[in-house]
């Protein structure tokens, strides 16, 4: 309220210094009264932007519970992927080369291993938010570690 | 009791024309394809058409979900994952059109078509594939020769690896699929009982106040479904885009 009423203030002494033509003092005046809405301005801007991280930190918490559901079925459709994609391509081995059952066999084993890997990295157990380019120090590496001991 | 696939039966609208003796039809599923570009193309259109510095509704509306995809997009690949940026945009409102118009009764839910989610997951892994050819060209292949790894169990982690990379789009298709065909299902079904235990008369209708609020919840649950796939195929997509720009670092 003080602004306000200092603001007005000024307006009344810029309108008398307008009809008196003295623009040094004007001028003054206007700079005073930017650099004074410059200071709320970025006070205001202060105040909104903590306000709205808290916001965005509380939503995000909130479809993290959401979305626990739909974790789930990513995790679950990943593996599936995995275990359907090696049958597919041990099937599709024992068509062309007629080795039938062991292709199937083998891909379906591989195929489990692949979606496992997958759930691992969906889950960000091994490494970074699911993307396999944050592969190489992975947990593989340290459970082959753990296995030669 | 109503058939709770009916909502996902095709229906030939008119033939286009023959290809290699097949037919080629026009189908609801085309014509709600069709709708949800139009209902998108006059989104944008009229939001950017205005250009005010204070946005309307309608402005607001397209900065907003340009904003969301941009920063899910340079968050998730970086600055120069941005020339993606009409694919992931493009899929992001296509995926995201399809899922909530589909809540909509007697509408046809476009989404809950595993060919619809393949097709959309295939653009995405070509992308992704070609890509990582055209720009790294041979390395691109070290995604699937991680280091650090001892040579005789290398051969086994490479195979591993290449049918990881290859689960990629089934995963990525059957989940938007699968979510959207259950949610549908569970929807119908509770909705069915409410006309169900209508038919016993006034206790019935008492009755059926129980599963009318599920459904109420389920439809509230269900739009929220509708925008986290949207979202989780977008984020996704960023991830295995991500790929093709930086294979294996």
């Amino acid at each position: 309220m003080a602004d306000g009423t200092r603001d007005n203030s000024n307006g009344t002494d810029k309108a008398a210094d307008r009809s008196n033509h003295n623009l040094p003092t004007d001028e003054a005046a206007l700079s005073a009264r930017l650099s004074r809405l410059d200071h709320r301005l970025s006070e205001i801007r202060k105040e909104r932007g903590t306000q709205a991280d808290q916001s965005a930190s509380e939503s995000q918490n909130r479809s993290a519970n959401a979305s626990a559901m739909a974790r789930g079925f990513r995790l679950s459709s990943e593996l599936i992927a995995g275990v359907l994609v090696g049958s597919a391509i041990g099937w599709g081995i024992d068509r062309w080369l007629s080795t039938s059952p062991w292709g199937l066999m083998a891909f379906m084993l591989i195929g489990f291993a692949a979606g496992v890997i997958n759930v691992m990295r969906a889950a960000g157990v091994a490494q970074g938010d699911g993307s396999p380019s944050s592969w190489p120090n992975g947990t593989t590496r340290r459970d082959d570690n753990a296995r030669d001991q | 009791m109503a058939d709770p696939i009916h909502q996902f039966q095709i229906n030939k609208i008119f033939t286009v024309g023959h290809i290699g003796g097949h037919e080629i039809a026009f189908t609801n599923s085309s014509a709600f394809m069709f709708a949800i570009v139009a209902i998108i193309t006059l989104l944008m259109l009229g939001g950017s058409a205005a250009r005010s510095v204070i946005p309307g509704r309608m402005q607001s509306l397209a900065e907003l979900s340009y904003e969301f995809v941009s920063d899910t997009l340079r968050s998730s690949v970086g600055e120069e994952g941005m020339k993606f940026f009409p694919l992931v945009f493009t899929l992001f409102m296509f995926v995201l059109t399809a899922n909530l118009i589909g809540i909509i009764p007697y509408t046809f839910t476009v989404t809950s078509h595993i060919i619809v989610t393949l097709a959309l997951a295939l653009t995405v892994f070509l992308t992704v594939l070609l890509y990582g050819l055209y720009k790294n060209g041979l390395k691109f292949f070290k995604l699937f020769v991680p280091h650090g790894i001892p040579i005789y169990i290398l051969p086994l982690i490479v195979v591993i690896e290449v049918i990881s990379f290859l689960s990629r789009p089934v995963s990525h298709s059957v989940r938007l699929f699968a979510n959207m065909l259950a949610g549908h299902i569970t929807l119908k079904v509770f909705a069915s009982f409410v006309a169900g235990l209508g038919s016993f008369g006034a206790l019935g209708w008492a009755g059926a106040v129980l599963p009318l609020a599920m459904t109420t919840a389920l439809t509230a649950l269900e739009l929220l479904v509708a925008f986290l796939q949207a979202y989780v195929f977008t984020i996704l997509t960023c991830i295995y885009l991500n790929d093709a720009l930086h294979p294996g670092h």
